[in-house]
């Protein structure tokens, strides 16, 4: 055969194969997620907020959910498998959860009271036989308040609390419903069920292949009509390589990628790609130390939040970012009118040598990569030099997010030493973006207060927002702490993220609201 | 040469059980959490001891130890602590998955990486030796992670010819490498894969051919009027006990698969799932990936040991 037909056969074969998995893609929502596996199925899965946003929130339900439907609007939870909750008047530790009825699992099994109350059992309760230590682990961070949960009716339960909380409903929405029905007939062997997974969510289980896919069908039968997923399937596919996410979407491997890196977009946008990005309650900055350094200071820590020019790392990071100046983002309805540190440099060398810290040696902890972190090495590099032109003298110590995490669940007591470090921070509920960084209960190494900031108001504001039960007076005050981030300077601000996604042009219909958790189930794949 | 084996094997019991406390301990020098997976990042003190209690981390490390190597001399290498799943099921499935890039790329750098390094051998100095060190140094000096990408960028998105990620459409379950469909997926990490070992043994090739061919036995057998072709022939019998030595450790890194490699290329092999495992501090599968990769290469070497010997006699004299 001569070369040329040689060379024809084999690109007529080579585009004849790229057609066959174009067709066999058509109604198939394919997404590149950045986790490195694919999160677990048993309930709460793993993986962070994206275990929750792919595999959690498709398979699984839980009393509350956030609402996903808004591209403009700030998200907030609103009723899930309970239709509505309210607080005991007689006893502001008891909440009372009304559950939805007629709800069914994916086995046919109905969901009632009972199934709350085990579920409940399956992550608290070390005794009962449902009990599973990972499920324990991964809902841990939102049950340290639940006492105890007893059921009043087929369709109602009451969940005790241990301390009064008026936010308590946020921590119900991280808690998913399995089936008791299946887990029972597997006799709770969790493996199987892993690979055979029951819950009530828009998605049903279809099959896994470990470390690589994760193929889920819709749940026709969702009791949300409004929520059907318009897909014939939805494949999840672990793509921790940006590089690669990139370039598995020209190819048409996938067709929803998370976190474009910024240099790719303007390829990927001349491809004709949908670049999608929202505000979302993410921020980026230094967690400081308030017992020992210079940090302990208000005035070096303004110098420092004063000393950065915002707008370069916006340029930096192709405009995906917005500047921060306080705990939570503009678009939040708890971020009021906070202090803004506009760049001003003599402004940030007046107070350093008023604090009499100049130059001010810092030791800041950072990583290459991680969770939410952006890019880490290029931002901190120009944090760096604008620090430095402040008066400050930083020494980075550079580690793996593994070993950032391990600062980070550890605190001060352990590294007195280290000044802050840079975690990124997930805002959605005001415990976690605004209590627990200010709230003594939540010093380190027991809670999230890393540098262990102790206020007389901030305090005076958590307990107030503890019992306050008008959702509308609670935000006034949650927006007073959020000032009260701001003026204490409490962190170095620095940018929130915007939550940059490449979709295919073929995709329609994806609204991405502003959360971390986003809905699948309106994206229609064209042919 | 059966007491060979077995001296060769004795000696391979005191390297793995040293490699097994290397391994066990390297991951617990290495600072993180053996539970960052499955606890969130502002997990309390009082979660922390209460989870790493239930998982056994709470022990000291040496009952940590003897406990973990009591059940892997049953062959019980555990748990992952991510996914539940049996360590052997995860280590063995992910090693098929590399062995499947191993078939390819072994034969191709091999036969490669021989044949560039015997020519260059055969003619020191000359401008085809200079090309061919050349091509070998190149080989290994590019970094393979980011020779992947390029050929994912001209091949994959540009001329959209191959895919970019993965191992088959639907996942390593359904993959077979004799349909091309499937086999098509194996071209660009293959590649990628074999560079840094073509260049290496075509170097060692090089250098061991040109070292013998100036050898006195091989003015002798030219004295003796042999053709250049045999000449040769006994050239790369005696180069070769020294070749095998880098294919031994080649194959061992092939079969290790490159985390890189298989990270940029999404193929679930060895590397990728040891990436993950460092990355989740999974210390299960970690522990129970390394032992097993380790044990591959104590394996090989003894095999190329045994070949050395049956080559040269010389070596089983020693």
């Amino acid at each position: 055969m001569p070369l040329s037909q040689v060379s024809t056969f084999l690109t007529a074969a080579f585009l004849a194969a790229g057609v066959a998995a174009s067709a066999q893609a058509a109604s198939v929502l394919t997404v590149g997620m950045t986790a490195g596996d694919i999160p677990v199925t048993t309930g709460n899965p793993d993986q962070g907020f994206e275990g929750f946003r792919f595999v959690g929130y498709n398979l699984y339900d839980a009393l509350a959910l956030w609402d996903l439907s808004s591209f403009d609007k700030p998200s907030d939870i609103k009723p899930g498998l309970a239709t509505s909750w309210e607080i005991d008047p007689n006893n502001k530790r008891r909440w009372i959860f009304h559950l939805r009825q007629g709800v069914k699992f994916h086995d046919g099994c109905a969901f009632t009271a009972d199934d709350v109350v085990w579920n409940m059992a399956r992550v608290t309760d070390s005794k009962a036989p449902q009990y599973f230590t990972q499920q324990m682990a991964l809902s841990r961070a939102y049950t340290t308040n639940f006492e105890s949960i007893e059921k009043i009716d087929d369709y109602t339960v009451a969940i005790n609390t241990k301390v009064v909380e008026s936010i308590f409903p946020y921590s119900m929405s991280y808690i998913l419903m399995i089936s008791r029905c299946k887990a029972e007939a597997l006799k709770y062997d969790w493996n199987a069920y892993a690979n055979d997974p029951s819950g009530t969510g828009p998605y049903r289980f279809s099959r896994m292949v470990p470390h690589e896919r994760l193929e889920l069908l819709p749940n026709k039968d969702y009791w949300d009509p409004k929520r059907v997923p318009k897909q014939d399937k939805l494949v999840l596919l672990p793509m921790p390589e940006a590089a690669t996410r990139a370039a598995a979407l020209m190819t048409g491997q996938v067709n929803f990628i998370e976190a474009p890196s910024p240099d790719t977009i303007p390829r990927l946008k001349a491809a004709g790609m949908q670049i999608i990005t929202n505000t979302y309650p993410h921020n980026w900055p230094f967690i400081l130390n308030f017992v020992k350094g210079p940090m302990t200071d208000v005035r070096v820590r303004r110098a420092a939040n004063y000393a950065l020019n915002r707008a370069e790392f916006v340029e930096l990071l192709n405009g995906l970012a917005i500047e921060s100046y306080a705990t939570m983002p503009p678009t939040s309805p708890w971020y009021g009118h906070p202090v803004r540190y506009e760049y001003n440099v003599e402004k940030a060398k007046a107070l350093l040598k008023e604090a009499g810290c100049l130059p001010c040696k810092l030791t800041l902890a950072i990583s290459t990569s991680g969770s939410g972190q952006m890019q880490p090495l290029p931002m901190n590099e120009l944090l760096k030099s604008q620090l430095e032109a402040a008066g400050f003298q930083i020494d980075f110590k550079v580690m793996d997010w593994n070993s950032l995490i391990e600062i980070a669940r550890s605190g001060v007591p352990k590294y007195p030493d280290i000044d802050g470090y840079n975690g990124s921070r997930a805002l959605l509920d005001p415990m976690s973006a605004l209590i627990k960084p200010v709230w003594k209960f939540h010093w380190s190494p027991a809670g999230a207060n890393w540098g262990h900031f102790e206020d007389p108001e901030a305090e005076d504001l958590v307990a107030k927002i503890l019992n306050e039960f008008d959702a509308g007076k609670r935000t006034q005050l949650l927006i007073k702490l959020n000032e009260l981030h701001a003026d204490r300077a409490l962190m170095i601000f620095v940018v929130h993220d915007v939550n940059p996604r490449a979709l295919s042009p073929k995709l329609k219909g994806f609204v991405q609201a502003q959360n971390w958790f986003q809905d699948l189930t309106p994206i229609e794949v064209m042919p | 040469m059966i007491n060979l084996f077995l001296r060769r094997l004795m000696y391979a019991v005191p390297i793995a059980f040293g490699v097994s406390v290397v391994c066990f301990s390297l991951v617990y020098l290495a600072p993180g959490d053996p539970l960052q997976t499955i606890l969130p990042s502002d997990a309390s003190a009082d979660t922390i001891a209460m989870v790493k209690a239930a998982y056994g981390f709470d022990k000291p490390l040496p009952i940590q130890f003897l406990k973990w190597l009591g059940r892997v001399m049953v062959g019980d290498f555990g748990q992952s602590i991510a996914t539940r799943r049996p360590v052997v099921l995860e280590v063995t499935g992910a090693l098929y998955n590399t062995s499947v890039l191993a078939l390819f790329a072994v034969p191709i750098a091999f036969s490669t990486g021989f044949s560039m390094g015997a020519i260059a051998g055969c003619f020191p100095g000359k401008w085809i030796d200079r090309v061919l060190t050349g091509s070998a140094v190149l080989g290994v000096s590019l970094p393979n992670y980011w020779f992947g990408i390029v050929l994912v960028i001209f091949f994959a998105v540009e001329a959209m010819v191959l895919p970019a990620t993965g191992m088959g459409a639907n996942g390593s379950d359904q993959f077979n490498f004799l349909r091309w469909s499937d086999a098509r997926y194996l071209v660009l990490p293959v590649i990628t894969l074999s560079m840094v070992p073509i260049g290496i043994i075509a170097r060692t090739t090089r250098a061991a051919v040109a070292e013998v061919m100036n050898q006195d036995f091989v003015i002798t057998l030219r004295a003796k009027g042999l053709s250049e072709t045999a000449v040769i022939r006994h050239v790369l019998k005696n180069a070769l006990p020294q070749v095998l030595a880098v294919m031994g450790l080649q194959f061992g890194y092939l079969m290790g698969g490159s985390i890189l490699v298989e990270t940029v290329f999404t193929w679930p092999g060895s590397g990728f799932l040891l990436s993950k495992a460092i990355i989740n501090r999974d210390v299960p599968v970690l522990q129970g990936t390394i032992l097993m990769l380790a044990l591959i290469f104590v394996a090989t070497n003894l095999l190329v040991d045994l070949m050395q010997s049956w080559i040269d006699p010389r070596i089983r004299r020693t």
